[in-house]
């Protein structure tokens, strides 16, 4: 058992899948002698050469492009961008060719690729240094997503993404890169690829997070349990393949779920998630599924991210709308009162004229 | 202050002011530079008959449009001697990236007319195999597969395999930032890849003034270290040499080669566009007589290397290949729908295999419904 950052443990990942396999190749921009502007590249090309870790002239597309035809060679690249905004230059390289080869030729050209992005925010960055671009990738069929919340997480994760026969765009939270914790290497202790794991059992709300809010989820959880509510906390871990089976199982015992997301909220995961759960558990389900996001605005600058991104008490405030003394929630019922009188004067006038039409008929 | 003369490095890489010809358009032979060599006859032989199968199969696509057999198909008609030649500079160990319009040089290669055309039957995206045949599936998303070549031949040269790969990109495609993007990358990554630009003067309806301020696309590779070489598109001869001498430079060099030939689409985009509204018949009357076939048989006639009989013989090939492909795409296919969730990951998500039962199950009811209604 060792302490590691998140950091540490992606680049013993790297190292670990370059001496496993010499068709692991990793470039990007300023990955070679610098190690990354994060340093999860750290020493890669000193100990393993140009011609396995290199930089390359500074174009996301060209990245990702060069990946797709290496692979097509019978590479196993693995890409770094710099920044998660500074991925979209390659967003049709991506949802174009990296997602789709595979179908469009039968299955018979794989793209083991890995895109590796340090994803969202918390950091205290300036504009494009920040985003939440989870709901992009999750929403392109054949490309696998996944987020780690861990360093033991992260290292497994990886591995197992570099291993993958299809394309996996893996999202690493920077905030959460210098995280330390105990990590054990030499045996598997995480779930599969694929496998949403409970970090945190509980018996009244199932909270569901993934990547950087996690950290946040448990907290909240910690802070509920001093309130009476006992919290579960899954961390999805990988959001394509999404592992329902995992979270119905949860939400069935609990008949309450909470989604908690940094992304803004319009039409994401969180979205995704609670639709999900209440396609499955409607009858199990005591409240709503509500979601706990960033807002739908462009991301803040530094001094107002506090703002914007889901905290503990977002969190703890929205465990108040669950409707533990069964009251509905107040935020929606204003309007959901009028919808309903509209919609049932609507009706009753469009039947009087049905029944008025039938009478004309019969006459 | 003296200016200094161009290096010999710029003047390497400059494009020659003048695109390489070894044939006039009456098929009367001009002078090419040095570097040049006129084809073998055997080869220009050769490329005769392949041109002459691929223009038959290039029409006969375009009629099975007109019978409903093909969704689209984009013409080369008037591309012939580009389209022959690069399948026929490639060896069997390079790997070839080709565009929508490029059909005839898959055929070209050596791959079944109608696997070529699955795409733009209908059935699935892509009909061959690709690593069988060393060709990448042709590429609708402009410019993307110039940097995809790229890759791949960098992958060849890491597994010492000494292959080439050569990517096919119209003149539009230049203006994309992923063709700059993959001439920068080959350069510095001295990448043994082929950039070859059928320049046919349009890009749907925008003509090529629209499209670039540039004296020639090839001077395109200059900024990026890449030698560049123009040469005469309706040129058989020109363009097989040229772009032989493109791959085995880039083999033997390792380094990037960027080819523009100038050519001419004959037919519309499609058979959906309508050339009328953006070009005037004069100006395809003037490349009409510029026609790559009948300036190549011009030559090899005035040079009595061509007789009745062997012009009889691939005529009567091509009519065999057309008469084939007719037969074939003349017989209704029934893709299966449930191979839509087979090949999106190596393993289909448990997602995926919900929702294939899901649609098995709407096909059996629907089956069931047809039956019923029949008895009925
Ligand atoms: C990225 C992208 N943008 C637009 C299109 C639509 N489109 C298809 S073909 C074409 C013209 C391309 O012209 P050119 O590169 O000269 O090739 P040509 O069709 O003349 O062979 C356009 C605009 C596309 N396929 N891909
Ligand atoms: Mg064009």
């Amino acid at each position: 058992m060792t302490a590691m950052t998140m950091a540490q443990a992606l680049n013993t990942a790297l190292r670990d899948a370059l001496k496993e396999d010499d068709r692991v190749l990793v470039f990007g921009e300023d990955v070679g002698p610098l190690g990354g502007v994060f340093r999860i590249t750290d020493g890669l090309t000193r100990d393993f050469g140009e011609e396995r870790c290199f930089d390359t002239p500074l174009a996301e597309s060209g990245i990702v492009g060069l990946a797709v035809g290496m692979a097509m060679g019978g590479f196993r690249p693995v890409v770094e961008m710099q920044f998660d905004a500074f991925a979209f230059p390659a967003f049709e390289q991506i949802a174009s060719h990296v997602a789709k080869l595979r179908n469009r030729t039968r299955g018979r050209l794989a793209l083991p690729i890995v895109i590796r992005i340090p994803y969202a925010g918390g950091i205290g960055g300036v504009e494009h240094h920040c985003d939440s671009s989870e709901g992009y990738y999750v929403h392109t069929p054949g490309l696998k997503v996944v987020t780690p919340a861990t360093a033991e997480d992260a290292y497994w994760l990886l591995r197992d993404a570099i291993a993958d026969p299809d394309p996996v765009v893996f999202l690493e939270p920077k905030k959460l890169y210098w995280s330390k914790s105990d990590v054990d290497l030499s045996t598997r202790r995480v779930k599969p690829f694929g496998r949403a794991e409970i970090v945190r059992p509980g018996r009244d709300v199932t909270l569901v997070a993934y990547g950087p809010s996690v950290p946040v989820a448990l907290q909240a959880a910690e802070a509920a349990e001093q309130d009476g509510i006992s919290v579960e906390v899954i961390d999805q871990r990988t959001l394509v393949p999404f592992d329902d089976a995992t979270l119905t199982e949860s939400v069935g015992r609990t008949g309450r779920c909470v989604v908690v997301q940094e992304a803004q909220g319009f039409g994401g995961m969180g979205a995704e998630i609670a639709a999900r759960v209440q396609e499955r558990c409607f009858h199990l389900l005591h409240a709503p599924v509500l979601r706990v996001s960033g807002f739908d605005i462009p991301y803040p600058p530094p001094k107002l991210e506090h703002a914007h991104l889901p905290g503990v008490d977002r969190i703890l405030d929205t465990f108040d709308r669950l409707q533990f003394d069964d009251v509905p929630d107040p935020r929606h019922l204003a309007d959901a009162t009028t919808a309903t009188l509209t919609a049932t004067a609507t009706a009753t006038a469009a039947m009087a004229a049905t029944m008025t039409a039938q009478k004309g008929a019969t006459v | 202050m003296a200016v200094k003369a161009p290096s010999r490095k710029i003047l390497d890489l400059l494009p020659s002011a003048d695109p390489v010809r070894f044939l006039a358009e009456d098929g009367s032979t001009v002078t090419a530079p040095d570097e040049y060599v006129l084809p073998s006859d055997e080869l220009l032989l050769e490329g005769y008959r392949r041109m002459v199968l691929g223009r038959r199969f290039d029409t006969q696509a375009t009629a099975l449009t007109k019978q409903g057999r093909l969704a689209v198909y984009p013409s080369s008609r008037g591309q012939d001697a580009c389209q022959i030649a690069a399948a026929m500079a490639l060896q069997e160990q390079d790997w070839l990236f080709p565009t929508y319009r490029d059909s005839v040089a898959l055929v070209s290669r050596g791959i079944d007319p109608v696997e070529v055309l699955t795409l733009l039957r209908g059935d699935w995206h892509c009909g061959y195999d690709p690593v069988a045949r060393r060709v990448a599936p042709q590429c609708t998303p402009l410019a993307t597969q110039v940097l995809h070549a790229t890759g791949m031949a960098d992958a060849l040269r890491r597994k010492g395999e000494n292959g080439v790969a050569l990517a096919l990109v119209g003149d539009g495609g230049t203006s994309e930032g992923d063709f700059h993007e993959a001439l920068n990358f080959a350069a510095v990554l001295r990448a043994p890849v082929v950039f070859f630009v059928q320049n046919n003067k349009y890009a749907i309806s925008v003509p090529l003034a629209r499209q670039s301020a540039a004296p020639a696309l090839a001077y395109k590779g200059i900024g990026y270290g890449v030698r560049s070489v123009q040469v005469d598109g309706n040129d058989l001869p020109a363009v097989l040499s040229v772009l032989t001498a493109a791959v085995e430079h880039a083999r033997s060099g390792r380094e990037p080669v960027l080819v523009e030939a100038h050519t001419y689409r004959m037919d519309a985009h499609t058979n959906a566009d309508d050339a009328t509204r953006y070009r005037d018949e004069q100006e395809v009357e003037h490349w009409r007589a510029a026609d790559p076939i009948e300036r190549l048989t011009a030559y090899l006639r005035a040079r009595n290397l061509l007789n009745d009989e062997i012009v009889n013989t691939a005529q009567a090939d091509a009519e065999a290949l057309a008469a084939d492909l007719r037969a074939r795409m003349n017989a209704d296919t029934v893709p299966d729908p449930l191979e839509l969730f087979d090949h999106v990951y190596a393993e289909p998500t448990p997602q995926l295999r919900e929702q294939r039962a899901q649609l098995a199950a709407e096909l059996a009811a629907e089956l069931a419904a047809g039956s019923q209604a029949q008895e009925g």
